[in-house]
């Protein structure tokens, strides 16, 4: 085959505008799927048993089924119902943009919920039993015990849901949205260079990956600043303690 | 002594597990002051006992009463105790000092946070007060310079008397200290028991379940010898330690010092 590098030139721009959406998707999507995983989360935890039912069926929905078929079906879905027509909510469910961030969120915030479930389950008991014989309420303990502690302990794994969020962001491109792979796709209809165009649009994935890995190494060194004391060199160490660790 | 005010008062205290009864009626009344060491073999229910007075366990019956205020209890449909005024509890929680086996800072705050974080969110001390009494706190228990660190970077003796500090920092009316030496080198025990010292010294009325005899011999007004969840032996340290009238709380003593 002829490689062509002006094809890759001229569509740079395209491609970069394609990559801001695909970051834009990923970071409002990554947004909703916090701000849902948290309260789906404490409800996973609950003593209550009937409380966790519904944490649970979504999760198990959500986890359970491609995220292609829950984008068609929020896409394609939610205009064969009249009453979706006819309320408030249609100017936002016609348009694909918010098609996608609405499902990719609710997609996200599974896997999130997950993780921090099984953050805030593996905090040792005795601090938090720490917490409770100082006199703290669970709101109280929640804010200023659990909740940075389980962000700490999930930090790791959630950097790797993002990552998989940025690559299921592809499946926008099948709603009609220009993120970056709808936008190497419109290329290559036109210009017929494969192999360039999606080499590229991949060399993007990775450059926007490695951005991403780099981000939640700086979260996990500052919710666990606990845990790499020996390379900050803290003062008044023991130095019997250096050589323990 | 014996005229000084309750402080802490525990009548009747059941607690089962299933079928299994680990307290069959414990009662025990400390008075301002008073020092109280809690002994017995492993499964005679001390930590059990010790836990439910602040209900990290749900007791199964009896009454808790710290400084004239009883605890509000009632039953949960499992025929546990727990609290039914949970306002109440926090702060009668805040009241009791705990000290644990296994220190339980919290690993991502350092040193002065740990002091400081319940003194300014329970108590609702403004900060300055706050860091001005445990820096007060941390040369008591001889830890100043380490307020910055984190607990991961101390040993687990300094540990122990950072939990101490954490703890006092409240100013509890009643300290209970489950096991504090116990997860220690034997070489650390004696830091920790030194602080302890003090604070027996100064008055403060404590109830302490230890394995360190000579320690309860030295510092207790009050030595309790339990056994299968029941109180076998009670008395001044000097009678107990001395001249027990029980044959078990002999026998346990004879294997121990």
């Amino acid at each position: 085959m002829n490689w062509d590098w002006t094809v890759i030139g001229q569509n740079l721009p395209k491609l970069m505008d394609g990559a801001l959406l695909t970051l834009e998707l990923v970071f409002f999507s990554g947004l909703i799927g916090v701000l849902l995983a948290l309260p789906l989360a404490l409800l996973r935890v609950s003593q209550t048993p009937w409380v966790r039912v519904f944490p649970y069926a979504y999760i198990f929905f959500f986890r359970g089924t491609p995220l292609l078929i829950q984008i068609f079906l929020v896409y394609y879905g939610a205009s064969q119902f009249e009453w979706i027509k006819e309320s408030a909510l249609w100017p936002i469910l016609r348009e694909p943009y918010w098609c996608a961030v609405i499902t990719f969120g609710l997609h996200t915030a599974a896997y999130i919920a997950e993780l921090l479930r099984g953050a805030i389950q593996s905090i040792p008991r005795g601090e938090i039993e720490a917490a409770k014989v100082v006199g703290m309420n669970y709101p109280l303990m929640l804010r200023r015990i659990i909740l940075p502690r389980a962000f700490g302990i999930m930090m790791p794994s959630y950097g790797n849901e993002v990552i998989l969020m940025l690559k299921g962001s592809a499946l926008a491109s099948t709603i009609t949205l220009l993120d970056l792979t709808g936008m190497a796709r419109t290329i290559i209809a036109r210009t017929y260079t494969p192999m360039e165009i999606f080499l590229s649009a991949g060399v993007i994935y990775l450059i926007i990956s490695a951005l991403i890995i780099g981000l939640f190494r700086l979260l996990e060194r500052y919710f666990n600043r606990h845990q790499h004391w020996p390379s900050e060199k803290p003062k008044n160490l023991d130095p019997q303690l250096i050589d323990k660790s | 002594m014996s005229d000084a005010p309750i402080a802490l008062e525990i009548r009747d205290l059941h607690k089962s597990y299933g079928s299994l009864e680990v307290l069959k009626g414990i009662s025990l009344q400390a008075r301002d002051g008073d020092v109280i060491s809690i002994l017995g073999s492993s499964g005679s229910g001390k930590s059990t006992f010790l836990r439910c007075i602040n209900l990290l366990e749900s007791p199964s019956a009896g009454t808790i009463t710290v400084a004239g205020e009883s605890l509000d209890l009632k039953a949960n449909k499992y025929g546990e105790l727990e609290a039914s005024n949970q306002k109440q509890l926090e702060r009668m929680r805040s009241e009791i000092g705990f000290v644990f086996q296994n220190f339980n800072l919290w690993p991502h705050r350092t040193i002065l946070e740990n002091i400081i974080e319940a003194p300014i969110h329970v108590l609702k001390r403004s900060k300055d007060e706050a860091i001005a009494r445990a820096e007060e706190l941390l040369r008591k228990v001889g830890l100043f310079d380490k307020r910055h660190n984190y607990p991961s970077q101390l040993s687990g003796g300094q540990q122990q008397r950072i939990a101490i500090a954490r703890t006092l920092a409240m100013d509890p009316q009643v300290l209970l200290f489950d096991e504090p030496t116990s997860a220690l080198d034997p070489e650390l025990v004696n830091e920790v028991l030194a602080v302890m010292r003090d604070l027996a010294s100064e008055g403060r009325t404590m109830l302490i379940v230890t394995h360190e005899m000579r320690f309860a011999r030295d510092v207790s007004t009050k030595v309790v010898f339990l056994h299968k969840g029941q109180v076998e032996e009670i008395g001044p340290p000097d009678k107990v330690f001395g001249n027990p009238d029980s044959d078990r709380c002999r026998e346990f003593l004879s294997s121990h010092l």
